[in-house]
């Protein structure tokens, strides 16, 4: 037994300087910009440089519009399959797994030859279409992660109760569906668009393809042109995606707590 | 990631309302139906339009020429050395990391588990994993060009303090184990978040049956908790391969085009067409399909066969 706990302290220390020296990597390397001192030169570079700001701004946006999209298609689905329509469970799960199993580039792929501009809907023909593209195609990317989180919130609420509660008051449908349920699933919606929000920030494939202005884009043209730059920009990548996730832990937590109480 | 979705069964049928007199309760029970159908349509059409058209559009067109003509000549077009190789290159990064991952993801996630390792570190691996796991793209291939490329700190450290020089002995990061070392980032943590889930099923009355039938701890690993873990292993495994088989930007950041993974010469057909041939790139996209496909569905399969032993 005594063994077996030095090869896990063996096996964790291991994990732990493989997670860790890249991260002091990179942020040594961010420091080194002004030459024989470390300093925080290449962050402000960044800071002050219109395209991060035009990018960075451009994908927050995109990651907003994604969440908003993606929760007014996932929450009624969720619902309605709980309540009413629990035969088509296996179908919309399996449609929600799709995403997983299809590489985002081959998704995008057929969005380019579907919607071209010369097609039946011409999607790619304008800026503000293909924005409209583009955040659909995050939404199909978030989808398995924002489906699950949803589902799993509804599946801990009394759905049928609620809902009988509310219809016996003399709610309507939008009333159970804005007032009962979306509040009462609030923390599970919050976690799906932190989760979506990471995947979106820095997403490059489908920006790309699509000709955006996003900041996945302007990441791969710093990669490549830049030396101190680069790193700089990983680390606030590293902090965004840390904060996403330290919120939805922050909101699971106090569920639990409200529960427990 | 998925894997720690609880399966209960299906709501049983609804029981309807009380049968009344009246046909007011039956109304009622279609016109909710019809409600519910309503509220999921735009689920489905956007399903509809943005997942499987669009899939659907390139699995034909993988099967027809130019003019669009039924044809398999694209697909047999696929085995040309340089697309073979793309698609040789792209399995085995995907196959090294995955395998890789999922020995150095499951050694991590019993330390915690079962290893003894005080009970802190357990929701501090979970947090990280969590945030590692996502942490991948563009920023990850940055990290490690910052640490393990020509000028970074490893590389560096190791030569002043050690005279060791990495790249001496042939190590590259623009190669097939460089790729494979950085999808690791992503990975490892992948395949901890997975498994943790399944570690905890192991019930401790099965250790401790087996324990009092005389089994020794080599018995009871090789002959009760393997057997039970494996689909969530190999399930996961696969999963593992299907996501860095998928990956692009990683491997784009960091090598270029110098490292011909799949994605990345599709990534160029889409945009220069360089195969000269718009029909051969729906087919490289079909090849992939059916490999990810593959793989997943498998992993589908499997967790379901692993979720026998969760409850």
């Amino acid at each position: 037994m005594k063994q077996s706990k030095i090869g896990s302290w063996i096996a964790f220390i291991i994990g732990t300087l493989y997670f860790i020296v890249p991260l002091i990597g990179t942020f040594e390397f961010s420091m080194r910009m002004k030459r024989g001192e470390y300093s925080f030169e290449a962050y402000r570079v960044v800071f002050s440089d219109p395209n991060f700001q035009q990018t960075f701004l451009y994908s927050t946006l995109m990651g907003l519009i994604t969440i908003v999209i993606g929760v007014v298609l996932v929450v009624p689905t969720a619902y309605f399959i709980q309540l009413r329509l629990p035969r088509l469970r296996p179908v919309v799960e399996f449609i929600t797994l799709l995403p997983l199993v299809m590489p985002a580039i081959v998704i995008v792929f057929g969005y380019l030859r579907l919607y071209n501009s010369s097609s039946w809907i011409p999607l790619t023909a304008n800026a503000r279409a293909t924005d409209l593209l583009l955040a659909f195609s995050y939404v199909t990317l978030a989808l398995p992660y924002m489906y699950r989180a949803v589902e799993t919130g509804m599946r801990a609420i009394d759905v049928r109760t609620l809902t009988e509660a509310a219809e016996v008051l003399g709610a309507k449908l939008p009333t159970i569906l804005f007032k009962v349920i979306f509040p009462n699933v609030r923390v599970a919606i919050l976690s799906g668009a932190f989760l979506t929000f990471a995947i979106v920030i820095g997403e490059f494939t489908m920006a790309s393809l699509l000709n955006r202005p996003a900041f996945g884009p302007y990441l791969q043209l710093i990669g490549a042109n830049r030396a101190y730059e680069p790193s700089a920009l990983a680390i606030i990548a590293f902090l965004i995606t840390w904060a996403c996730m330290g919120l939805i832990n922050v909101f699971g937590q106090a569920r639990q707590m409200k529960r427990s109480t | 990631m998925t894997a720690t979705v609880d399966m209960t069964p299906p709501l049983p049928a609804e029981p309807g309302p009380v049968p009344d007199r009246s046909s007011a309760p039956k109304n009622l029970a279609v016109g909710q139906k019809l409600w519910a159908w309503l509220g999921v349509a735009p689920f489905f059409v956007f399903a509809l339009m943005f997942l499987l058209l669009p899939t659907v559009y390139l699995l034909v067109g993988a099967f027809q020429d130019a003019d669009g003509h039924f044809t398999l000549q694209n697909l047999a077009d696929l085995f040309t050395p340089t697309i073979l190789s793309a698609y040789w290159i792209s399995i085995k990064v995907s196959v090294a990391s995955a395998l890789v991952g999922a020995v150095i993801g499951f050694f991590l996630a019993y330390a915690v588990v079962l290893g003894g390792l005080p009970a802190w570190l357990r929701p501090t691996l979970m947090t990280f994993s969590g945030v590692a796991s996502q942490f991948a793209g563009l920023p990850l291939a940055f990290s490690f060009l910052a640490t393990l490329g020509r000028t970074g700190l490893v590389t560096v450290l190791l030569r002043d303090l050690f005279g060791f020089n990495l790249y001496g002995t042939g190590f590259n990061l623009l190669s097939f184990w460089g790729l494979t070392l950085t999808y690791l980032y992503f990975q490892i943590p992948l395949m901890v978040l997975i498994l943790t889930p399944a570690l905890d099923g192991l019930k401790k009355e099965w250790g401790e049956a087996a324990q009092v039938l005389g089994a020794s701890q080599k018995q009871y690993w090789t002959m009760v908790a393997m057997p039970i873990l494996f689909p969530s292993l190999l399930g996961a495994t696969l999963l593992l391969f299907a996501n860095s088989f998928g990956a692009i930007a990683t491997a784009y950041a960091l090598t270029g085009s110098s490292l011909n993974i799949v994605t990345i010469l599709l990534y160029a057909q889409i945009r220069g067409d360089v195969l000269h041939n718009q029909n051969l790139g729906y087919a490289l996209a079909l090849g992939m399909i059916l490999i990810t496909g593959l793989s997943n569905g498998t992993y589908i399969w499997l967790r379901g066969r692993a979720e026998r032993w969760m409850r």
